[in-house]
Parts: structure tokens; C-alpha cells; sequence
């Protein structure tokens, strides 16, 4: 039991580290920000799971997935779909032409519900589909790609153009898709109103509690012999190809693991912020997850979130005053994490603070010496 | 396919393709200086475009100083400035070697990720120098209009001039890699670096200049965008992945490749945007060379090594 506990929180260091991560997104944001900026937060959060898979698929599993917007991008379309049906009742769309098929469809002269679009009638399917869709699309692109051997820069490059095509496509789409403007003016979640204040509150604990799970199954699985079989096949991949050990099929699962969590990110961006477009699924966001990754570590799991945090906060505050310096800001800080700190915010942590860090569990979990009587 | 009649149809098969052979000189225009940078160096240059951009805003810089202060000068400037263009991106190429990827070498995803910062500053600065609206340079006269082989047919006469340069481009990248001694020691650096460093190859030197040269090539692309279309900060991002793709579909040590892949490439997408909507020729072309390189990973022409 005890073993098990451990693999879930990852010893005791990783359980400090949860516990802080925790305390920020329980007590310290809720209680210090309004409820916009709370949203916000909750927003930005989202993308850590985005994060989170890329440290998965990247730091640890070793190919880099430039695609990652793409799985936020279908577990987010997903949910929209539901709740789009849900808010265009015939009651509330009977101006339309065509009453109770979403307002897009409307205006583009779609006058029945594509086949695709009928089961997400069904809340049940689409948690379903939250998570089978990306990981059947992950799966397909894993098999034709780590059966084959393609790795490193070309997997890179092809699941950039895979985020490319499908954002083509859903631009392209507009009766299907709602096009560039994207899925809007969602309301209810099975009759539940999500744009008030309080629902919004709730949606973030949600989100912070499903974060946090995330982390911990993560880690779960990089405690586990998988766990040090993707460090060895990063590091020698020959050699445990050779030990016997079906390469393509570890790759294969962490690439799917990462894709589903991206799309509970995505879904839960949904909810939240009451839209879906494409601006979230194409390869400029899908790099900017990459972006968040690498300066949280990419190698840590709760550095990810922290990475996202920081430069999600400093993209808006910065965009807010002076919107020209934060991409020259955000370029600099790049390449200096890529140059100088390839293990990001995480890698300075484990150089400079965790010494400390250690000392002060051990002084919580230890008795002081010398009170004995 | 009824309504057109015969004559019709020819003369829309030569306009597509004739529109597919220009896009088709844009591509490799832009995949040759990443064939050099990518297939020759292994460094993935994400601000490729960028360097198309600074070649473009070059064209449009010597075409308001032409205008502004020597009109007679106006039939000429081109070719001046299309030398002014490699020139240019070759230097920021240079300097970008020689404070940044020379530290990336052994790293080459990290190349992607450094570079793609690079890019985002390099737009930054586009857009504070140069406004975030589009501009066009004017273009001398004889570039303007169409050639008309008969009644139906048009051939703008821009396009034939991007061809042009894309022929006389790609011959020259021949002749510098194949012919020269440089394209020697640089064949010979990226074959095997150690080796190459023992026989007295300077193999700094012959990176630092190598990726200015695959910089250079990218300002002459953008030089030639010009002619087609106007230029703004983003232009080049436009092209980076497609630009990516001919480059690994063609095999990327590969120069026969890369023009091979650039050819079908932009002719798939020409006719196929004929019988579809753009974005989906743009999707069925991106696709099929999806499919084709899980197929063959290595692309199309792989050269023939062991690893």
C-alpha cells in the first residue's frame, strides 16, 4: 500500500512538491484573485495538460510532438459539439431556417445535422469520445510512424503538418465546423449553466483536482518498469531494441497517453472559457505547449504546470502594456532556455533550491534532536 | 467536364499548369537553401522563412530608394537588389551561425526550438520596422504583363521570371556543392566532421558559411516572392512547413530530391485546387505526402548510406 502511494506521489520529495503545487491552485490563487482573473488562471490551466503530456511524450518517451494542439484540439471540439447541441434546442434556434441544428450550420446553409454530429447528443458519449478519439487518432499516427522507425525530426515535422491539415480542415469545413470563428455560445452542461460565476469556480477545482490526478498517474507510470524503459530507450534505444523489448509499442502508448491528456485539457478548456476555434489547435499554439514544457523542464511534471503558469501570466500581463516587446520577450526566452537551461525552470530548482528544499522535510519529518528529555 | 470545349481545356491544362510550374519555383527557391541547411547540416531551421522575409523587405527597401531617388535607374534595380538580398540574409545568416547554432549542433531539436524563438523576434522586428501592414515593392515595367502564345493562353510574365531565377538558382547550389571546393569540404565536414578536421578542413568555417550560404539562398527566394505576392511579417511563416515537407519528401541529402519533390508537390496541389476547394487540394496534396513518407521515411530519393 504504502509502495503504491509512493509511486503515485513520487517519494517524498515529489509529495512536497505536489503539496506546494496543490496549496497554489487550492488556497493561494483562489483566495488572492477575483473571479476573472481566477477563470483565467483556470484557463491557463488547462494548457498544463498539455504540458504535462508533452513532458511524457518529449522529456521522458524522447520524440518531440509538435502536434500536441491537435489531441487539445479534438478532446476541446469534442465537448463544444455537445454543448453546442445542448444550447440550440429548436426552442432557442426557432428563428433559424432550421430549427435545433447549431447556428453555423444555419448560416451556411446546412440544413440537417451531419452524421458525425448526431451521437454527441449523448453526454455519455462524449466523455467517451473525450478520450477514445485522440487516442485512436494518436494510435493510428503512432503505429504508421514508430512501427516504421520514424523518429526524432521527421516525427517532428510530420505532426506539425498533421496540426497544419487539420486545421485546414476545420477552417475549410465551415457548416460542419463553425469555421474560424469556431464553436461559440455555449451555455449549459446537461442543463447545468456554466457562464456563472459560481459554476466557474467549480469548473476550476475540477480542473485543478483532474491536474493534479494527471501528475500523479504520470508519475505512476514513470515509477513503473515502463517508466525506465523510456529513459533507456531515449538514451540507448538500440540496446533495448535488442534486449527484446518491443520498442514501437512503449512509444506507441505514452504518444497515445499524451494525447489523451492533452484532451482532457482540451475539454476542460471548453468548458471553462465557453469556446472552441481553431486558433487553439494549429501549429503556432501547438509549439507554444512545447514552449511552456521547456522552460517549466522538460524533464518535470510539476515544472510544466509552473512553466505554463508563468509564461501564460507573463504573455497576458506583458500584452496587456506593451504587446510588441512579449514576442521579442518570448523569443529571447526561448533560446536562452534552450542554450542555457535545456532543463528549464525545473533543472534550475534541482541545481539550486532542492538542497534546501530536502533539509526542510527533513526537519518537518524528522524530531528535532536535543527536545528529548 | 462538359461545357469547355477542347481548345478550352488545353488552354486551362497549360495555365494550371503553368500555375503549378511557379509554385513549384517558389518551393524549391525556398527548399533549397533548407535542403542545404537541413539535408547537408541536420539543422532545423524554423525561422527559415524569416530569412525569405528579410530577402523580400530587401526587394521592397532598394524599390523605394529606386522610386524616391533615382527613377532612371528604375528598369535595373532589380537585378541589383536581388544580389542585395542574398547578401544580406547571408550576413544575418552568418552572425545567427555564430552566436546561436554553432552551440546547437549535437542538440537537433533543440536547433527547432532556438530557431523558432529566433523567428518570433525576427517577425518582431519586422513589424516594428516595417509596420504590420503588407507592402509591395514596384516592380519595373518589364516584369509587368503577359506573354500570349495564342488567344486563350496567358502567361504572366512575373512568373516566368521567378523560373528563371529559381533555374539559374538551383544551378548554381549544383555547381557550388558538386563542382566547387567548398561544396567539397562541405560535403566532407557533414559526411564525417572528425575526418574532415584531419585533413585540414577549417569545419567551423565551413558551417558558419555553409548555413549563411542556405540563409542567402532563402533571401533570393524571398526576392523572388516579391514579384507574386506582397510581403508582410508573417509571410515566411506562411511557407516553413510546406517548405519542410519538400525537403524531407524529396530525401534530404538529396538536391535531386528536393527539386523532384517540389515538382510533383506543387503540381498535385495546382491541379487538385482545380477540381476542389484550395484548402482541400491544400489537404489531399499534405496528406498523400504523409502517407508516402510513412511509407518511405527516408523520402523519396534516400541516399543510399549505412547507418
Amino acid at each position: 500500500m504504502q509502495a503504491i502511494f509512493n509511486k503515485f506521489l513520487g517519494g517524498k520529495s515529489g509529495a512536497i512538491e505536489l503539496l506546494i503545487l496543490s496549496a497554489l491552485i487550492f488556497l493561494l490563487l483562489p483566495a488572492t484573485l477575483d473571479i476573472f482573473r481566477l477563470n483565467l488562471v483556470g484557463k491557463y490551466l488547462t494548457y498544463a495538460f498539455a504540458a504535462v503530456s508533452l513532458v511524457m511524450v518529449w522529456g521522458y518517451g524522447g520524440v518531440l510532438s509538435l502536434g500536441q494542439g491537435v489531441f487539445f484540439g479534438l478532446g476541446g471540439y469534442c465537448m463544444a459539439m455537445f454543448l453546442k447541441l445542448e444550447a440550440s434546442d429548436p426552442v432557442s434556434t426557432a428563428r433559424q431556417t432550421t430549427p435545433g441544428i447549431p447556428d453555423f450550420m444555419d448560416w451556411n446553409q446546412v440544413t440537417h445535422l451531419p452524421l458525425f454530429w448526431v451521437p454527441f447528443h449523448s453526454l455519455t458519449f462524449t466523455i467517451i469520445a473525450v478520450f477514445v478519439v485522440p487516442t485512436v487518432f494518436a494510435y493510428i499516427i503512432g503505429v504508421t510512424m514508430f512501427k516504421r522507425r520514424v523518429g526524432g525530426v521527421y516525427f517532428s515535422i510530420i505532426t506539425q503538418a498533421i496540426a497544419a491539415i487539420l486545421t485546414i480542415l476545420v477552417v475549410g469545413q465551415q457548416g460542419w465546423t463553425g469555421g474560424i470563428n469556431g464553436i461559440t455560445d455555449l451555455k449549459t452542461l446537461h442543463g447545468w449553466n456554466i457562464n456563472t460565476n459560481s459554476a466557474k469556480y467549480i469548473l476550476y477545482y475540477v480542473n485543478g483536482v483532474l491536474l493534479i490526478a494527471t501528475i500523479m498517474l504520470c508519475r505512476y507510470v514513470l515509477a513503473s518498469k515502463l517508466g525506465r524503459l523510456l529513459l533507456a530507450m531515449r538514451d540507448r534505444e538500440d540496446r533495448v531494441r535488442f534486449s527484446g523489448y518491443d520498442v514501437a509499442s512503449f512509444k506507441i502508448f505514452t504518444f497515445c497517453l499524451g494525447a489523451v491528456i492533452s484532451a482532457i485539457g482540451g475539454a476542460m478548456f471548453t468548458l471553462q472559457v465557453g469556446f472552441m476555434s481553431p486558433s487553439f489547435i494549429g501549429i503556432v499554439p501547438s509549439i507554444e505547449m512545447v514552449i511552456f514544457a521547456a522552460i517549466g523542464g522538460r524533464m518535470s511534471l510539476v515544472g510544466a504546470v509552473y512553466g505554463t503558469l508563468l509564461v501564460n501570466y507573463g504573455k497576458t500581463a506583458f500584452s496587456e502594456s506593451f504587446p510588441s516587446l512579449w514576442l521579442l520577450l518570448m523569443g529571447a526566452m526561448f533560446i536562452g532556455v534552450v542554450m542555457f537551461f535545456p532543463n528549464g525552470l525545473a533543472g534550475l530548482y534541482d541545481t539550486y533550491l532542492k538542497g534546501y528544499v530536502s533539509k526542510l522535510g527533513a526537519m518537518f519529518s524528522r524530531k528535532p534532536v536535543g527536545q528529548q528529555a | 467536364m462538359d461545357g469547355y470545349s477542347l481548345s478550352d481545356l488545353w488552354s486551362i491544362l497549360v495555365m494550371q499548369g503553368f500555375s503549378g510550374l511557379s509554385l513549384f519555383s517558389v518551393l524549391l527557391l525556398m527548399a533549397l537553401g533548407l535542403a542545404i541547411i537541413f539535408g547537408q547540416m541536420g539543422v532545423i531551421n524554423m525561422a527559415h522563412g524569416e530569412f525569405m522575409t528579410i530577402g523580400a523587405y530587401t526587394i521592397y527597401v532598394f524599390s523605394k530608394i529606386a522610386t524616391n531617388y533615382f527613377p532612371s535607374l528604375m528598369p535595373y534595380y532589380f537585378v541589383l537588389a536581388i544580389a542585395a538580398a542574398f547578401i544580406v540574409a547571408f550576413g544575418v545568416g552568418y552572425v545567427v551561425e555564430f552566436l546561436l547554432i554553432r552551440h546547437l549542433y549535437k542538440r537537433p531539436l533543440d536547433t527547432l526550438l532556438a530557431t523558432w524563438g529566433l523567428s518570433l523576434i525576427m517577425q518582431q522586428i519586422f513589424r516594428s520596422v516595417f509596420g504590420a501592414r503588407e507592402v509591395s515593392a514596384t516592380l519595373p515595367n518589364w516584369l509587368m504583363g503577359a506573354w500570349k502564345p495564342t488567344d486563350t493562353i496567358d502567361i504572366p510574365l512575373n512568373g516566368l521570371f521567378v523560373m528563371l531565377v529559381s533555374v539559374i538558382v538551383t544551378g548554381a547550389v549544383m555547381l557550388f556543392l558538386y563542382r566547387s571546393s567548398w561544396g567539397l569540404h562541405v560535403r566532407a565536414t557533414t559526411q564525417n566532421r572528425m575526418m574532415a578536421g584531419s585533413v585540414g578542413i577549417n569545419t567551423k568555417k565551413v558551417d558558419r558559411v555553409t548555413f549563411a550560404v542556405g540563409c542567402g539562398i532563402a533571401g533570393i527566394a524571398g526576392a523572388a516572392f516579391t514579384t507574386i505576392a506582397s510581403t508582410g511579417p508573417t509571410s515566411g511563416s506562411l511557407y516553413i512547413v510546406d517548405t519542410f515537407l519538400v525537403v524531407v519528401f524529396g530525401g534530404a541529402a538529396s538536391l535531386l530530391g528536393t527539386v523532384a519533390s517540389a515538382f510533383s508537390i506543387a503540381q498535385a496541389q495546382s491541379i487538385l485546387t482545380f477540381f476542389m476547394t484550395n484548402a482541400m487540394g491544400k489537404v489531399v496534396t499534405l496528406l498523400t505526402i504523409i502517407v508516402i513518407l510513412m511509407l518511405r521515411p527516408e523520402g523519396l530519393f534516400a541516399a543510399k548510406v549505412r547507418k
